[in-house]
């Protein structure tokens, strides 16, 4: 469903991807763990084609995310890290402007708000102003407007940042009863989110995937956090032992 | 066609949800209608004067409404047109960015052309309103006076073509940054050129001149103002407004290539 190859992006001299690969099997929800800074945003918002990579490639159902961007951005339901909302617009408003945007056709938007309503719960604030909602209602509002075309793939970028408990439980229970025959990635380096969620993990670090393995195999004989930990420190001792230091110099 | 639309409905919609149009609007409509008064006051003035003076005969009915009361109205509102269309505009783009929609957009099968058409129509709807809106100001005149309609018509013409081309400005100005002020500020600095470029035109020299006065607004409006609608006008309206609208959607395809 999703592959991706040599996948990199470049700020100048800065490299955020370094040539990261990985693929999503369709169904399957794939936890994209790595500590913050670590280039899962950058890997998103490429996918989703709000940035275009410096190099290497990628498909998103079978449409290349360079030459068939539009292709791909239909199939693609994507939530941001901030849920992109319009305060002034009523939930139902919204949603019907997103469903308009993404190509829903005209005689379906109708249905597909009020499915997209009705799976996340938000009959009750249908007509409230999106300024006037709790966050754990903007970011279901978030995934509502990612679904709401009913897409192939959802890209989600830390669904769950900033909610409460009882919030975090009732999101990761929606992103879960959401995959099916949907492919989910969602981006997270909350541990227990990806143990509790995810078919499938993808480790990266500085911008390089260390590990790409099924949620059983790599929580074997290790609990998800030490095997984190091992990973990305192991990770960071290589890379100061051979990469060239600062200046660029050989070490 | 029906991205264009759903994107310049919701932008039309969100400048009226928002208290900066109604402070905008208030103050354009507040300020037309002093101009108005005083103009008409000072009309009513120089009628009473001409006429007490017996010997300079029939020297009143030289005075006429368009040229006393309907340009200087049309020119003193292109002035504050340029102060308030980018008040209007600083938050299309730069909005968007700051609070995260622009990924929304740019995440969405549509093309970036169509994104800069539909923002333009939703805020060129509102400043349409605007300048409709005074209107109301032509209408009293030929209500109770004698003004040239065709001339007045022309006038208006050349400030809702004005007040379009501000509003392509002004896009362009917001799609350069993430923060309103430096939109508005950019919009209003880049407007007050465009009204004063032309000044160093008498002195330019022949070829320069010509160009500087092709370029500066100040010139096609007046004449438009005066009554005359030449194509050249037109054309120069015309093409400020895709010029500035080609300059925003390259500005917006940016992002693509860094």
């Amino acid at each position: 469903m999703i592959e991706v190859q040599e996948l990199t992006k470049r700020y100048g001299d800065r490299v955020a991807v370094n040539g990261i690969s990985f693929t999503a099997e369709e169904g399957q929800i794939l936890g994209f763990l790595g500590p913050n800074g670590a280039g899962k945003s950058t890997t998103m918002r490429m996918l989703t084609g709000f940035l275009p990579p410096s190099a290497g490639s990628a498909t998103v159902a079978g449409y290349d995310i360079g030459g068939q961007a539009d292709e791909v951005r239909r199939r693609i339901g994507y939530l941001p890290e901030n849920p992109p909302l319009y305060p002034e617009m009523t939930v139902q408003s919204y949603l019907t402007f997103v469903a308009r945007l993404k190509g829903v056709p005209r005689g379906r938007v109708r249905g597909a708000c009020e499915e997209a309503i009705e799976r996340m719960g938000l009959a009750d604030v249908a007509g409230r102003l999106l300024a006037h909602l709790s966050k754990g209602f903007k970011q279901r509002v978030g995934l509502a407007q990612a679904l709401v075309h009913d897409p192939e793939v959802l890209v989600l970028d830390e669904p769950t940042i900033g909610l409460d408990p009882r919030q975090i439980i009732e999101i990761r229970g929606l992103i879960r009863g959401l995959s099916g025959n949907r492919t989910v990635i969602l981006s997270t380096h909350i541990l227990p989110e990806v143990s509790q969620v995810c078919d499938k993990v993808v480790v990266i670090n500085e911008g390089r995937v260390i590990c790409e393995d099924s949620r059983e195999n790599l929580t074997r004989d290790a609990s998800l956090e030490e095997v984190f930990l091992r990973l990305i420190t192991a990770d960071t001792a290589e890379r100061e032992k051979t990469a060239p230091d600062a200046d660029g110099r050989e070490p | 066609m029906r991205n264009v639309i759903t994107i310049a409905g919701r932008e039309f919609r969100s400048i009226f949800t928002s208290p900066i149009a109604y402070v905008v609007l208030t103050g354009f409509l507040l300020l037309g209608g002093w101009f108005f008064f005083n103009l008409v006051a000072r009309f009513n003035l120089l009628v009473s004067l001409y006429s007490s003076f017996q010997q300079m005969g029939d020297a009143a009915s030289e005075l006429n409404l368009n040229e006393f009361v309907v340009a200087p109205l049309l020119q003193n509102l292109a002035v504050i047109l340029v102060i308030l269309v980018p008040m209007i505009t600083m938050r299309s783009f730069a909005e968007e960015k700051r609070t995260g929609t622009y990924e929304l957009l740019l995440t969405s099968p549509i093309g970036t052309g169509q994104i800069v058409i539909g923002k333009f129509l939703g805020a060129a709807g509102f400043i349409t309103i605007m300048v409709g809106l005074t209107g109301i100001y032509p209408l009293i005149l030929a209500a109770y006076g004698n003004p040239e309609i065709g001339v007045m018509l022309s006038g208006y013409l050349g400030l809702l073509l004005l007040a379009l081309s501000f509003v392509a400005v002004g896009l362009f100005a917001s799609s350069l940054t993430e923060n309103q002020i430096i939109a508005a500020v950019t919009g209003l600095v880049m407007l007050l050129l465009l009204f004063m470029i032309s000044w160093p035109a008498d002195s330019a020299g022949e070829t320069l001149g010509a160009i500087l006065r092709y370029i500066s607004v100040t010139e096609h409006f007046t004449e438009m103002v005066q009554g005359a609608i030449d194509t050249k006008s037109l054309i120069y309206f015309a093409s400020m407004v895709v010029g500035w609208m080609f300059l925003t959607q390259r500005s917006v395809e940016s992002i693509r290539w860094r």
